[in-house]
């Protein structure tokens, strides 16, 4: 790894396994005296969250696979067997489903603090990229597991979002019937998803192992942006940052029970309750919570691109909104190149800061119009919404990362501590309390 | 410190948001009667005697039409269901070493499922086999297949109740409504408005997921089918399903509990979410261990995080 | 600990209650511990039989029309069980057999336990009522169906490899180590039994 190793081994047994493989040298040097920045606040705990919420995922979807049938005549009554009669098998259950939704609650707030400390600029360029990969990885994943159970939600999600390839000019509709191995999505197609269902959360667990080697390269980023220079400035990861992260997944787990135990039905939809029929189609079908910010952008498009004052079409709105709502996630992709400022933090960057804040806003707001109707003036909304989405990364970050002028940069990470310090303690008012936590407050 | 730990606990419960608005759109029904339940809050369980008169009012009244196929006899005698005993009791005399704590061997449960007649495997010439039903056997359908249950009630086809709490959004408020508010019941209007002609067949209820417009008298309507200025559709639509509850009394009750048709209509709901959540109970009480555990131990953490981290500046 | 802990700062220098403070983190450890533990059950319990399994675990068998020297076969818990009503004469023939006679003198019964006797093995009414599962390997022996080969003894007999049990399930010859097992069972009337 990227610091020279601490690790003396202890016993001869130690020194005897690390002549041969030296893993409890590298879990020692990753995981016990890896140099972390001693300033890190809890919006850098939701790494840990994220992996304790992989394994519980894995662990609870093990178990229901013991007991799950996939087979379209089965599956919905097998799932409710489940729930009934497999020994808390609805605890199970719920801790699979609401898993899935604290998971991407945990990522979208990972996502959102690497934006606002600029995590993904120059050397994390790599690391950045692998989690996108994750993020796409897992988007896949919860989308095939919620056609599992094969209720009316199911297999009408399975249905739109398969039928989303039928976009690609000439070869759409053979790939789609490649996807479903029918004529509609059927049994096949419930197999199959449920095969790569079990088999792609390993593979996130192998990009996550990328993930984490990529990130104990450089190091971590911190909330002030400024590189690691002294041990000064640094901690070793135990037991500093193992007690914060435990504090904080406990913390976390709080709100995950809360949702199992009590509304273990809130986030889910009442018609997944309903046995899958491919004759009637719910009257209003909306996607999970965490895919409504990109559905909302695959349904804003609804015009053609074509040649201006011609009928010639180009693009039409249907290819048009899958392109959009790929693209919203694969920009995160080139994300460092577009953002050509030289100062990470958002602490340090008075006006990209704003422009971040709505974007974040915007997000919700794509959010909330996804689970609205595809009526005016929600369409309009989504549309001028979408277009904010894409002119932050494309026009935005570049243009303020040239007129931008950046506050004064503390020289060092133990600099920036006391100056926060000193700067909390000036301010009484809640409002201080910002987004960053211990960050100072604007200039004005 | 907490305080952000607060902030960003606030900022991940944000998706419950979009969870309230995802479910907007449909037609207009009127809002369903915000009812008081028994198994509502934190610590809200299950009337047993109420759960025991619902399945009198779903045996006598919603069987003979709808089925309940993901519910086994032996359910009503788990713990938390309408008939399970922890103990067997006396009056019966039963021997000693029968466990009525058994779904399996819970004698009202094994009368129940006598009283249903269950058609599984076939006799040694090859016919269906009919016998009396045993705890492990499912309530079974009243219809033997799909086209059957249309034919019978005029092309729809009478959903499956073992679910249907979950299956509706505010369930047990909905159906609650539903059943009460046909026009002449307790909470629905007097009469059919006068602005619509329910179809034969039909019955009109204000709070059921329909359209009204298609029912305008003509009168109302313009030329184009346009509603005339100053005219409102009614709420709710006309569907196929005549009031099952339609008077007092249509069970009679042996605990004695008076059987005006919002009694009969509460009990039979409250069995109904026990069918969809037979768990409620359990899941509702090891949830109140789990979080106080959780809110302990996030407690000794914390000053765990503390003792560490006090002599770091950061 | 480790080296890098050399260069942190002390920034503020606190009498430390070592007492208290290794207190602190042991019980954050044992609770971390119990969690993990209170985790694993269920992720265990699950994997015990279901409701629907354990539902079928007892099975009630009316017997009423089986004659005496006549026999049947009920399925209880996914296993054969023989139900045969024995003749006198078969009676007579177990009452005069010694327990030295026999290769196995255990009654295998846990309802009755003690030497393999008739008293025993049998059951009220001149019932036997044994679990149709062979001692040695646990195939299914020949005997309860007209017309079966009942091996050397008029009981039952096992066509894998040869081990012959007499009328009350006890194993006279062949490879079986023991008696044919009785399963828990009750008279809940003359005529209706309950397994399990």
């Amino acid at each position: 790894m990227a610091h020279e190793s601490t690790y003396v081994p202890g016993t001869g047994f130690e020194r005897w396994v690390d002549k041969r493989l030296p893993v409890i040298r590298l879990g020692y040097d990753s995981f016990i005296d890896f140099p972390t920045p001693k300033n890190l606040n809890y919006w850098y705990t939701f790494g840990g969250i994220l992996a304790i919420m992989l394994v519980v995922q894995i662990v609870t979807g093990v178990v229901l696979a013991m007991h799950y049938t996939a087979h379209v005549e089965h599956a919905f009554d097998s799932v409710e067997m489940i729930m009934r009669d497999v020994n808390y098998g609805w605890l199970m259950r719920y801790a699979h489903a609401n898993g899935a939704s604290m998971f991407f609650i945990a990522v979208y707030l990972h996502i959102a603090r690497g934006l606002y400390y600029g995590s993904y600029k120059e050397p994390r360029e790599i690391l950045w990229g692998l989690g996108v990969v994750i993020f796409l990885l897992m988007m896949a994943t919860a989308f095939m597991g919620y056609v599992l159970p094969w209720g009316q939600m199911s297999y009408w999600g399975a249905t739109v979002i398969t039928s989303l390839a039928s976009a690609v000019p000439l070869v759409g509709d053979p790939i789609k019937t490649l996807l479903w191995g029918g004529f509609s999505v059927d049994n096949p197609t419930l197999n199959r998803f449920y095969a790569l269902h079990y088999l792609m959360p390993f593979l996130i667990a192998g990009v996550v192992i990328l993930h984490i080697w990529a990130l104990h390269v450089p190091g971590n980023n911190n909330p002030s942006g400024v590189e690691v220079q002294t041990k000064k400035d640094t901690v070793p990861f135990h037991p500093y940052y193992t007690v914060k992260d435990g504090f904080a997944i406990v913390a976390f787990m709080i709100l995950y029970a809360a949702f199992v135990f009590y509304m273990p039905n809130v986030l889910g939809h009442t018609d997944n309750y309903i046995g899958a029929n491919p004759l009637v189609t719910p009257s209003h079908i909306v996607p999970e919570w965490y895919f409504l910010p990109f559905y909302a952008m695959l349904r804003a498009i609804t015009f053609d691109i074509g040649i201006p004052f011609t009928d010639i079409v180009i693009i039409n709105s249907k290819l048009g909104g899958v392109l959009v709502m790929l693209g919203s996630i694969l920009i995160l992709f080139v994300l460092p190149w577009l953002d050509r400022s030289r100062v990470r933090s958002m602490r340090y960057r008075p006006i990209a800061k704003w422009w971040l804040m709505i974007f974040f806003a915007d997000v919700f707001l794509l959010g909330w119009l996804g689970g609205q109707v595809a009526e005016q003036p929600y369409i309009l909304i989504s549309q001028l919404a979408t277009a904010y989405y894409f002119a932050y990364f494309l026009i935005i970050l570049p243009v303020l990362s040239v007129t931008e002028t950046p506050k004064p940069l503390p020289r060092s990470i133990s600099e920036a501590v006391v100056a926060d310090k000193a700067g909390s303690k000036k301010r009484k008012s809640p409002l201080g309390v910002t987004a960053g936590g211990t960050q100072p407050a604007p200039a004005e | 410190m907490m305080r952000r730990v607060l902030l960003t606990a606030g900022l991940a419960a944000l998706p419950l948001l979009f969870a309230g608005n995802a479910h907007a759109a449909g037609g207009h029904p009127k809002e369903p009667i915000e009812h008081e339940w028994h198994s509502q809050g934190l610590f809200g369980s299950y009337d047993q005697r109420q759960l025991q008169r619902g399945y009198q009012v779903y045996r006598t009244v919603c069987s003979s039409c709808h089925s309940m196929k993901l519910v086994a006899f032996r359910h009503l005698g788990q713990p938390g269901g309408p008939y399970h005993l922890d103990a067997c009791p006396e009056e019966l005399g039963l021997a000693d070493t029968v466990d009525c704590s058994d779904p399996a061997a819970n004698p009202f449960v094994k009368a129940i499922a006598a009283d249903f007649t269950i058609t599984a495997g076939v006799d040694d010439s090859g016919d269906p086999l009919s016998r009396p039903g045993l705890p492990s056997d499912y309530f079974p359908s009243p219809y033997a297949n799909q086209q059957q249950a249309m034919l019978a009630n005029g092309g729809a086809n009478p959903p499956d109740m073992s679910l249907l709490v979950k299956a509706r959004e505010d369930g047990r408020n909905y159906i609650y409504s539903l059943i009460t508010g046909y026009p002449g019941l307790p909470k629905g209007p007097a009469e059919i408005p006068e602005e619509i002609t329910v179809p034969p067949g039909q019955y009109y209820n204000p709070y059921y997921h329909g359209d009204t417009l298609s029912l305008m008298k003509a009168e109302y309507l313009d030329e184009d089918g346009h509603l005339l200025p100053g005219v409102h559709a009614p709420d709710g639509g006309s569907f196929k399903m005549a009031p099952p509850l339609s008077q007092d009394c249509l069970v009679t009750y042996e605990d004695g509990t008076d059987c005006t048709v919002e009694q009969m209509a509460e009990d039979v709901v409250a069995f109904l979410q026990w069918a969809a959540e037979p768990e409620l109970e359990q899941r509702k009480r090891m949830g109140g261990f789990v979080l106080l555990y959780l809110f302990a131990f996030a407690g000794i953490v914390y000053a765990s995080y503390r003792q560490i981290w006090r002599n770091v500046e950061h | 600990m480790s080296s890098t802990t050399e260069g942190r700062p002390h920034d503020v220098e606190i009498e430390v209650d070592e007492g208290r403070r290794d207190f602190i983190h042991l019980l954050a450890g044992g609770t971390a511990a119990a969690a993990v533990v209170g985790v694993a059950i269920p992720v265990i319990t699950q994997l015990a039989p279901d409701a629907a399994v354990r539902a079928l675990a007892t099975k009630e068998v009316d017997i009423g029309a089986v004659e005496a020297g006549q026999a049947i076969k009920v399925v209880w818990q996914g296993k054969p069980v023989f139900i045969r009503h024995l003749t006198e004469r078969e009676l007579n023939e177990d009452e005069e057999t010694p327990i030295s006679a026999l290769k196995d003198s255990e009654s295998r019964n846990d309802a009755m336990p003690g030497e393999a006797t008739v008293e025993n093995r049998l059951q009220q009414n001149n019932f036997v009522i044994v679990l149709g599962v062979c001692t040695h390997l646990g195939c299914v022996p020949l005997g309860t169906d007209s017309g079966d080969n009942r091996g050397d003894y008029g009981g039952w007999f096992c066509p894998c490899h040869g081990s012959h049990y007499d009328s009350l399930g006890r194993i006279r010859k062949g490879p079986a180590p023991q008696n044919l097992a009785v399963p828990p069972l009750e008279f809940l009337s003359d005529t209706n039994i309950r397994l399990g």
